[in-house]
């Protein structure tokens, strides 16, 4: 909000400058973010928060301004001439829980013409547009004093009366903006006898308002009730300076000196005269209750700091009335003033003191605290997961939670959750799978030519079950390119299947489950050749392939993308793994290797099972060292180089023992159809 | 060395044992040294292990090595009366021999095992073989950071949902339906809510605030939380906005907390976050869920409050040498009502509450200049935090 240094000190004599009227108004919460423009036409520009409309003009910014160097404000006190006697205009307040004051007054043989230049050029200042001295006159009571009035053409209004009333429904109303507006009887109007001449609080009507043929005036000042006012706002999309006042809380008790302020500045500049006295319609009083303030509360929440007598000075300097008078009470009845319509509460009243006191005068401690640290049951599980996925070099991402309903019904079969005002159509459903938003990450790295990339990202999924959000604990991972790249001591590796498969055992094996098992029924939006799921307990905890080469056709993948991801919710109900010493081995290992010729259709895990199945204890591992194809190996078969480490806990392994072992092996993989090689 | 190198060089015939013919001390005394000469400028002239074995045996042969043949050629032959006098001086030259050869076996040895590892000679300039490692997201790892420093004061973390509803995300924090104060929160709503109630009504959380009333119905006072956790709101993306972006919230509760213990937390957790030369001032503001609201405001770290950066205003801190860090306050009592049956009665239990924008944060501590680079995955980009 921009606020004129030089009007804003006819209110107040103060003896700084503006650079320290500026810190000054900061450190009371009017933030003045920027000081633009010098001398005269020096402005601040302030943040005032939303609770306090008070400030949100020069005169309270002035009054602020008062209470920090405890100066006299000055009063607005506009002088009239003597009205001529007329009937005062008729007002009709039907709804006195939205319209609990309206107060108007008439002017007669009033010129319409520019504003004069001390108000045009303020108004300016302000970026607001001068634009004839009637509805400037308004305008600068507005910024004056924060309180919203409007003026109607009186020769436009008909039937020679006001009434404040719901709309019916179907009315329309063009506003001053110029657009027809249909009106629900949910909104407020000020009408004549026959039609809405403004939507309440919000903006005047079009068909009553001032033009150069305007002679008779009629000023408004009300107060209206803010919820109302805001919904008439947000209803008719509809938000002015005058809606952003009333629906924070306007001064109920500025109404007549608004009026009065408005007439004072037409007759200056437009001559006419006052026709009757002002009309002060209360409908209902806005009464405000005293608070008490305690001591013992002011300091239970601040402290020693201030003392009574700052605490009393501070609450008057502000406009409160303090009583009694006496600093050695312990309790006191504060009256609110009617500008203050936030402040409701003793705590309220605590604010003001701490706030004009000063909180960088109140010293900094820290808490005596005799509870304990309690982690989430997660969280170790989860910083350890993190931390194997950073060692196995994938990049920690994060993407945004939203997907498109095309990605979101593609990658999960859960039922999505719809935004009601998304940002866009790409991000109006939450994500039920973390794979759009890592296929859109790698994506982006293809396409600026990072060709090696791994990404990992950890978040939570959403969806509905039984009309209740679920949000799922899930990790995706991803990577395409090489793992090492080429250079003089290697040729370049490419990530592989094998490279994710070997990465999940890595991430699996921090937990404590007795086996995993890998089967090949991941989603058919990977590879149906190259794809595989990980399962603990019968629960599938990872899924993980290539990509299906439709998909990355469509998103015009030019190399290998590998996908995965991991099931972090069902993961987490493992515990981690507590490491367990086992002695070492005291007696040497013995190695032996087969080579074997098998049909392509036995898989590997078919020949581990079948070995496995000897139960020879002292069996430590069997390794596939070589397997290769084509060249001597028949087409439809492979040439599979085994190896088996053998070692005993108990004793050196004896030759025989070991010839007997192999020979059961090769017994064993023979009924699996295996042919020995040389 | 270089003498006795010169020495070596200026070998003759070699040595050839021979008998004597005289054993008076004097000649004694000749012959020893010159076969000890012998012996000692043949083994400096040893090169490699072949020559010290030829050495070895040519001195010390059980079958006609020199020492041997000094034997058979001196001693035996020697008259009775010197015989004492010879049989000392030859064991003291054998073992002076004996010593040389040793020492000479353990120099060649030397200089084979520099011949060969002349051969395992490596350009050691060569780059190093890197194996990547994952960087840690610049948003992710300042927030455990920051987490980190309120565990090590005593506060436990906890999460709650990114779906919440308007009684936790607004209502219970004190923004009555229809307040002005909705208006700063630009929210996302979820879909097909309008036939529930509007404190049941779902949307995506706007701050990490809701979890404040979260856990004070499951934990009873006193308590210390921190709240990391991602939030929403409609901002269309930008270089200082994003959609969707992470909070830190805390909330401290206890019978005994004043307003200075807010500050005092704030400014202990900023200079652990940024450095201990950091200052720190705090300025009145508005949130409806705590009063007195503050905002506190950090001395610019970038530009170290000068406002400027060598000849350029410090962007920043807008030239202002501070930087407004986040909001905080003392829990508003209209909140504790919304907990009271849970042991937070207002006129009992105070406490504060703060919250911070994470990704700001990290924006300013990395200087990077556009909030979009952290959501985008770009691995140039992620590379630079490893």
């Amino acid at each position: 909000m921009k606020i004129s240094a030089t009007w804003l000190r006819e209110f107040v004599d103060l003896n700084v400058d503006n650079r320290r009227l500026a810190d000054d108004l900061t450190s009371i919460g009017a933030g003045v973010e920027a000081i633009l423009g010098q001398g005269d036409a020096a402005i601040f520009d302030v943040e005032i928060t939303t609770n306090r409309p008070d400030e949100m003009n020069h005169y309270g910014l002035a009054r602020e301004a008062a209470a920090i160097h405890d100066r006299r404000l000055r009063t607005i006190e506009p002088d009239l001439p003597k009205a001529a006697r007329a009937a005062p205009i008729p007002i009709e307040i039907q709804e006195p829980d939205l319209c609990p004051r309206f107060t108007a007054r008439a002017l007669s043989d009033v010129r319409i013409e520019p504003s004069p230049a001390r108000i045009a050029d303020r108004l300016t200042l302000l970026d607001q547009r001068p634009i004839s001295n009637a509805v400037d006159a308004t305008n600068y009571v507005l910024w004056e004093m924060g309180k919203p009035t409007h003026v109607f053409d009186l020769d436009l209004l008909e039937g020679g009366k006001l009434v404040i009333r719901r709309a019916r429904p179907g009315e329309i109303l063009k506003t001053l903006d110029g657009i027809e507006r249909t009106l629900t009887n949910d909104d407020l109007v000020v009408a004549d006898a026959r039609k809405p001449v403004g939507l309440a609080g919000v903006m005047g009507g079009f068909d009553t308002m001032i033009t150069a043929k305007t002679r008779n005036i009629l000023i408004e000042s009300a107060w209206w009730d803010p919820i109302t006012i805001r919904k008439a706002s947000k209803r008719h999309g509809l938000h002015t300076d005058a809606s952003h006042r009333f629906e924070r809380g306007a001064d109920f008790e500025s109404t007549v000196v608004s009026t009065n302020r408005v007439a004072q500045l037409i007759l200056a500049s437009g001559g006419g005269k006052l026709v009757g006295d002002v009309v002060d319609a209360i409908a209902k009083r806005i009464d405000q209750a005293p608070v008490a303030l305690h001591i013992s509360e002011v300091r239970r929440a601040l402290g020693e700091e201030p003392g009574i007598s700052e605490i009393l000075r501070i609450l008057r300097s502000l406009g409160f009335e303090v009583a009694p008078e006496t600093n050695d009470a312990s309790e006191w009845t504060v009256e609110i003033p009617s500008w203050r319509l936030d402040v409701e509460r003793e705590i309220d009243l605590i604010e003001e003191i701490a706030r004009l006191y000063g909180y960088d005068r109140f010293p900094n401690t820290l808490p005596a605290y005799s509870g304990a640290v309690i982690e989430l049951p997660d969280a170790k599980k989860e910083a350890t997961v993190r931390s194997r996925l950073l060692a196995l070099g994938y990049d920690e991402t994060v993407s945004l939670s939203f997907a498109s309903p095309e990605d979101g019904a593609r990658f999960s079969p859960g039922l999505g959750i719809e935004i009601a005002n998304p940002l866009s159509e790409e991000a109006s459903v939450m994500r039920t799978s973390m794979v759009p938003g890592m296929l859109n990450m790698l994506t982006y790295n293809l396409n600026r030519g990072n060709d090696d990339v791994r990404l990992f990202e950890i978040g939570n999924v959403y969806e509905f079950l039984a009309d209740r959000p679920l949000e799922s604990k899930r990790g995706s991972f991803g990577a395409t390119g090489n793992v090492l790249a080429p250079g003089v001591y290697q040729p370049a590796r490419p990530y592989s299947f094998f490279d994710m498969k070997g990465d999940i055992e890595t991430l699996l094996e921090v937990f404590d489950y007795p086996s995993v098992a890998f089967d090949a029924h991941a989603a058919d939006y990977y590879h149906p050749l190259r794809r595989a799921r990980a399962l603990l307990h019968g629960a599938t905890v990872a899924q993980f392939g290539q990509i299906h080469p439709d998909i990355a056709a469509r998103r015009k993948l030019r190399q290998d993308v590998f996908l995965g991801e991991l099931y972090l919710d069902q993961l987490y109900r493992h515990a981690l793994r507590q490491p367990g010493y086992q002695a070492l081995p005291r007696y040497p290992a013995v190695k032996r290797d087969f080579s074997f010729t098998f049909a392509d259709a036995v898989r590997f895990q078919e020949i581990e099972t079948a070995v496995g199945a000897l139960g020879i204890k002292e069996l430590r591992t069997l390794v596939p060292l070589e397997i290769f194809r084509s060249g001597t190996v028949p087409a439809g078969k492979y040439s599979l180089l085994l190896r088996a480490t053998f070692q005993s806990q108990e004793r050196t392994l004896r030759e025989y023992e070991v010839a007997d072992w192999s020979a059961e092996i090769i017994r064993r993989l023979e009924e699996l159809g295996g042919s020995l090689r040389s | 060395m270089g003498p006795y190198r010169l020495h070596m060089k200026t070998k003759t015939a070699p040595y050839a044992a021979t008998k004597l013919s005289d054993y008076t001390p004097g000649a004694l005394d000749d012959a020893v040294t010159m076969l000890l000469c012998a012996v000692d400028s043949e083994a400096a002239a040893l090169e490699d292990e072949s020559e010290w074995k030829a050495f070895r045996d040519r001195w010390m042969a059980r079958k006609n090595g020199i020492l041997t043949q000094i034997n058979d050629l001196w001693l035996k032959p020697a008259p009775r009366d010197a015989k004492r006098e010879v049989g000392q001086r030859v064991n003291e030259m054998r073992s002076r021999v004996e010593d040389t050869v040793e020492q000479a076996a353990e120099r060649c040895r030397q200089s084979a095992s520099q011949a060969h590892l002349a051969s395992d000679w490596i350009d050691i300039s060569l780059p190093g073989i890197r194996r990547p490692l994952g960087a840690e997201h610049p948003v992710i790892k300042t927030m455990n950071e920051i987490v980190s420093i309120f565990r090590n004061l005593g506060y436990s973390v906890e999460e709650g949902p990114e779906i919440e509803t308007d009684y936790y995300n607004f209502e219970s924090l004190n923004f009555p339906p229809n307040h002005p104060a909705r208006d700063t929160q630009d929210t996302l709503f979820i879909g097909q809510q309008d036939s529930k109630p509007l404190r049941d009504r779902l949307l995506l959380r706007t701050h990490t605030s809701p979890v404040q009333i979260r856990t004070m119905e499951k934990l009873k006072p006193p308590i210390r939380i921190v709240i990391p956790g991602k939030v929403y709101r409609k901002d269309p993306p930008d270089a200082s906005h994003s959609p969707m972006f992470h909070q830190i919230e805390g909330l401290a509760v206890d019978y005994h907390i004043k307003f200075g213990d807010l500050k005092g937390t704030l400014d202990h957790f900023i200079k652990a976050l940024l450095g201990s030369t950091v200052k720190t001032r705090f300025r009145p503001s508005f949130f409806p869920f705590t009063e007195p609201s503050a905002e506190m405001m950090v001395s610019c770290f970038i530009c170290g409050g000068s406002g400027w950066r060598a000849a350029d205003p410090c962007r920043p801190c807008k030239q202002s040498g501070w930087i407004e860090i986040l909001g905080c306050g003392m829990v508003d009592p209209n909140v504790f009502e919304f907990v009271k049956q849970n042991g937070y009665d207002p006129a009992q239990v105070t406490g504060f509450a703060f919250g911070m924008g994470v990704d700001r944060l990290a924006l300013l501590k990395y200087g990077v200049d556009d909030i979009q680079l952290f959501f985008q995955g770009d691995v140039r980009f992620l590379k630079q935090f490893g």
